[in-house]
């Protein structure tokens, strides 16, 4: 309802941030878009002491490209990412996943770092960054470490992220020349949340098999993840309707669906197994031999 | 000069739509007063618990903290929430928890603080020992031995019981051909207007005066209310709702708040605000619907309907709110729809259970009585083997019927069905629409077509028709302005229906002037005369008709006046373009504003005449108006995932003579959204134990624009008889045509897999269950 009483820092630079970190340690929380955050202090669920703004850091909010790598800063929002000439020609999969999220004021204001740490379980972003294997780069006083996407998402809302430590920029290798992407998401009819998301990405050799495929999958557990079952059922396989219905069948194989009144467990998996077929088709329809 | 234009029928843009756009217009919380002081109240997380004790001692001691009430320092000193609908058992609906709380979100205490984080800090602290009873929430599982008792004093959980029997349904029933039995559930629906409720109230110590400004629908009758339960005259309380953002019928009410808010600004002498906050919004805001029917349908192997018998279990929820037992009437009176059928009976069990109260959400009866019948007329289709809109016409009542007298007692005033549907056949192209959709059955598609003939009831009155406290007739004052302006002072109170534009261009036109030379004022108690409010889509069939009493009573006397002017018979003028001008030659005229000017000025033409120009009046309706229409659906349903997507949605409506056709597609527009959300979306969702599911609108399926169609739209014009515009209204007629229109739609579609029904709101996940289930069999 009304958040409790908090301190508003404006975080000038990455430096300024880690320091305001380690001064308030655990009664501090950094804010970017704050669309999960501020709800949570409403409802007093969260009560830090200390808000950290970190948006209006300009190295956060960059989109560049260096050293071969895309590399997309903690703060932009999803509209940025959604619509850079950048990332819509060499990381289209991203693009097309931060232009899923939400709604207009959502994307204007919700941010990739925020919604990375935040590891919502039904969040956009997760699948694709996965299925990207996005590098992310996390500061810490006096040094930083890159964590890549397989590791980073450890269970439901909770990263590798370590106290005291800023998650700064995500990196990506550019898709390669003639790979396929798609995102397919079937969002929830009150959240807007993925209830799935399926991120595929897909390289085919010259005879047209699928050489490579990586599928992330969100919305389906308490955590998103690599669908290995069903890349590995694609991989050296011609990419027909059956070879991509039988691998993506195994889309939900081990993983404890969530649940809700809006899709049952069951349901949840069965949604996750359709979508991950038709973001596999899409994604072969559009990579070229 | 230029010519004035005439407005009537013209697509005018709405008016108030600028301030709304631009974000400058002043909604409660935008009301400001100096040393506001802002409540939070504290809320039962049980659905049914007893209240050993409250410690309030650390909240009174927090910092700004002004009073922390519980319901023990209300007791004996104010009144209780009134419902004016007539209930077998009433019980006392305290401001703050009384020992027990019986539904999530009940107040239990309520803290004022100097802001809301304090107040909210302090409500904190509060600690509330509570026993958990068990709780019912089933409405079918009310009435069984052992539930839970909400109300002990009662000894059962019985609201009321409303039987209207008729042996002739019996007889039907016996010698029918075919007798079709089915349940169908209206589920609980959450209204979510955009701009949840809010009270700032400011009493004044020394004239013993107190201002309410609330985000209210009925200003006038809210006064009387809360100056009753507050023991005040009422001539010493002035409500004001400013801009209200949607009510959708939630506002339609009187809520603990505006009495506890007042209640608290007299005590402390302070202004005091609350401001609901969404959750509050969801879980302590009139529901709408929670009707359970079952229906028993005698028919002949033609498709004739003989009859339709029907049981009702209403859940009432916890409380009774002003209204909730006289909402499901509506839905036994209007069952029958726009069929002619010769015998009905219904019983109606209203029941409390461990929820918020339900009341009047946009249609209040009317939805849940098109959804029987429309589902009944496709069940029928169904049982024979006929089209459905064959049983439609087999069955409508024909147009030279009018006025048309049912068998449950209501006049239908004006009607031509079949009209409406063949026009909304027409721009859908049924022959082709069928043919395509069997096409596309032989490559696994699953499309349907859902038809929904509908018939509502508005602008009631006469008085008769609403509970004591609730009249049916409207009031308006006209005045015209010294410098030949207008102002229009309505007792209706209108929260988003734009009102202010209708009612400016049917007196711009009256008088020959231009729009923007009339003012439309309403929604405060000390300036306008006592009205009713906007609900039922009575705005302008019943306030537009008062409006125009009062406009031909000033139009009377500034022809008196002009005709000595002119020397010509008053029943000669006309007005226009800003003069008073001959009917038979518009050359000989006189300025609007000659005439204006002597009838304030210091020399009144007629000796005696009474200087001033304004009227007051007030329209009580002989008969209410029944709007109706066909809305047509074509959807497609994903078989691999239960999805629903639109392929059409054309909605021929007829509400008597338009006035302004963009609102009138506004209100369809937006009634479609809410009729379309009931069908596939919305659910308020309770757990067997009480618990409320759909706390916040990240589980709530509020409908958004992604998940509606474009909609045809197209209008048959039937004039009523009962109001000199000819006009019936349009505020709900959209929701209520969308409903069955869709769920018909979709039983359509999964009608070759054998489905028969399911009930609402059709989540993918159900109809994935049915098509994989039948599929399997």
């Amino acid at each position: 309802m009304y958040p409790g009483q908090f301190e508003y820092h404006r975080a000038a630079s990455i430096k300024d941030a880690l320091d305001l970190l380690k001064r308030y340690g655990d009664d501090a929380k950094l804010l970017s878009g704050g669309h999960s955050l501020i709800p949570m202090m409403k409802l007093r669920l969260a009560q830090p002491a200390h808000l950290i703004d970190v948006t209006k850091i300009a190295e956060l909010r960059a989109l560049s490209e260096s050293g071969g790598k895309i590399v997309i800063g903690a703060a932009a929002p999803h509209d940025a990412v959604a619509t850079s000439s950048l990332v819509r020609d060499k990381l289209g999969l991203l693009a097309e996943a931060a232009a899923a999220i939400g709604d207009v004021q959502v994307r204007n204001r919700g941010t990739i770092g925020g919604s990375l740490t935040h590891a919502d379980p039904a969040a956009d972003y997760p699948a694709a960054v996965l299925a990207l294997e996005g590098e992310i780069k996390l500061e810490r006083d006096g040094g930083s470490r890159t964590v890549k996407a397989a590791d980073f998402f450890l269970d439901l809302m909770t990263t590798a992220v370590q106290p005291g430590e800023l998650l700064s920029q995500i990196a990506f290798a550019p898709i390669p020349a003639g790979a396929g992407y798609s995102y397919q998401k079937y969002p929830h009819p009150a959240s807007g949340f993925a209830m799935v998301g399926v991120a595929a990405l897909v390289s085919l050799d010259r005879s047209g098999k699928i050489a490579s495929a990586r599928v992330g999958v969100t919305g389906l557990g308490a955590k998103a993840f690599r669908a290995g079952a069903v890349e590995a059922a694609l991989a050296g396989k011609a990419a027909d309707a059956a070879t991509i219905t039988a691998a993506a069948a195994k889309t939900a194989d081990g993983i404890d669906a969530l649940g809700d009144i809006h899709a049952s467990s069951e349901y949840r998996a069965e949604l996750a197994r359709v979508y991950a077929r038709r973001a596999i088709q899409a994604a072969v329809a559009r990579a070229k031999a | 000069m230029a010519v004035v234009p005439k407005f009537v029928g013209e697509r005018i843009k709405r008016r108030e739509d600028p301030r709304l756009i631009s974000g400058t217009a002043t909604y409660v919380d935008d009301v400001r007063l100096p040393g506001t002081l802002a409540a939070v109240v504290l809320r039962s997380p049980y659905p049914h618990a007893r209240i050993n004790s409250i410690d309030v001692a650390a909240a009174r001691s927090a910092p700004g903290v002004a009073a922390v009430l519980t319901g023990a320092d209300l007791k004996d000193k104010v009144g209780g929430i009134p419902c004016v609908a007539p209930a077998e058992h009433i019980p006392f609906h305290p401001l703050l928890a009384q020992g027990k709380v019986r539904f999530v979100g009940e107040s239990v205490a309520v803290v004022v603080a100097s802001d809301a984080y304090k107040a909210q800090d302090a409500a904190n602290l509060i600690e509330v020992d509570y026993d958990p009873l068990d709780a019912v929430s089933d409405p079918e599982k009310a009435l069984a031995d052992g539930a839970p008792i909400l109300h002990e004093e009662f000894g059962n959980n019985l609201v009321t019981r409303a039987l209207v029997p008729n042996p002739a349904v019996d007889e039907a029933i016996a010698k029918a051909d075919k007798v079709i039995k089915f349940r169908i559930v209206n589920q609980r629906l959450a209204p979510v207007p955009m701009e949840p409720r809010g009270v700032l109230a400011d009493w004044h110590q020394a004239s013993g005066h107190l201002t309410v400004w609330t985000s209210t629908q009925i200003p006038h009758l809210l006064r009387s209310a809360l100056a009753a339960v507050l023991g005040l005259p009422e001539n010493r309380v002035r409500v004001i709702a400013p801009e209200v953002g949607g009510g959708f019928g939630a506002k339609l009410n009187f809520y603990r708040e505006e009495a506890l808010v007042g209640y608290l600004s007299r005590m402390l002498g302070k202004p005091v605000k609350w401001i609901e906050r969404r959750r509050e919004n969801l879980a302590t805001t009139t529901h709408g619907r929670d009707q359970i029917t079952y229906l028993e349908v005698p028919v002949k192997n033609d498709g004739t309907v003989l009859g339709i018998k029907a049981k009702f279990i209403c859940d009432m929820g916890a409380y009774l709110q002003l209204l909730t037992p006289a909402i499901p009437g509506f839905s036994g009176l209007m069952m029958t729809g726009c069929y002619k059928i010769p015998a009905t009976s219904f019983e109606q069990v209203m029941v409390f259970t461990n929820k918020m109260a339900t009341d009047a959400y946009r249609g209040a009866g009317r939805p849940e009585a098109a959804y029987i019948a429309e589902r009944t007329m496709d069940m029928v289709a169904l049982e024979l083997g006929l089209d459905p809109v064959e049983v439609r016409r087999r069955n409508f009542i024909p147009k030279d019927a009018f006025p048309y007298a049912t068998c449950a007692g209501l006049v239908y005033d004006s009607g031509d069905y079949n009209t409406a549907l063949n026009k909304a056949l027409e721009i859908v192209d049924y022959p082709k629409i069928r043919a395509e959709q069997a096409e596309a059955l032989k490559h696994g598609r699953y499309v349907g077509i859902g038809v929904a003939s509908y018939v509502e009831i508005c602008g009631i009155g006469p008085s008769v028709m609403l509970p004591p406290k609730v009249p049916g007739w409207e009031s308006a004052t006209v005045r015209m302005e010294p410098d030949s302006r207008v102002t229009v002072l309505t007792g209706i109170s209108p929260h988003g229906q734009g009102q202010e534009t209708t009612f400016a261009q049917m007196a711009a036109d009256a008088f020959g002037i231009d729009i923007d030379d009339v003012a439309v004022v309403h929604g405060d108690t000390a300036i306008v005369q006592y009205g009713v409010g906007t609900f039922g889509s009575r705005g302008l069939s019943v306030g537009g008709a008062a409006l125009m009493m009062s406009v031909s009573k000033v139009q009377d006397k500034l022809k008196k006046i002009a005709s000595t002017m002119m020397e010509a018979p008053p029943d000669q003028l006309t007005f226009a373009n800003r003069t008073v001008a001959l009917k038979s030659d518009a050359t000989k005229s006189i300025p609007l504003q000659a005439v204006v000017d002597a009838a304030y000025g210091w020399k009144m033409p007629i000796p005696g005449m009474e200087p001033g120009l304004d009227a007051t009046s007030v329209f009580e309706p002989t008969g209410c108006t029944f709007p109706f229409g066909t809305h047509i659906s074509v959807v497609e349903v994903d078989p691999d995932t239960g999805v629903v997507k639109f392929l059409r949605y054309v909605a021929v409506d007829d509400c008597g003579n338009i006035i302004s056709p963009l609102l009138v597609a506004g209100q369809v527009h937006g009634g479609i959204a809410q009729g379309i959300a009931q069908a596939l979306y919305e659910e308020v969702v309770y757990d067997e134990n009480g618990q409320l599911v759909t706390a916040t609108l990240m589980d709530y399926a509020a409908p958004r624009a992604q998940m509606l169609p474009r909609y045809e739209l197209a209008h048959t014009v039937t004039p009523s008889p009962l109001n000199p515009m000819g006009v019936k209204g349009v505020g709900e007629a959209g929701t209520i045509g969308s409903t069955p229109c869709v769920v018909n739609a979709v039983m359509d579609a999964l009608k070759p897999l054998g489905v028969r029904h399911i009930d609402m709101p059709l989540r993918p996940e159900k109809l994935w269950r049915a098509i994989r289930d039948a599929k399997k069999a």
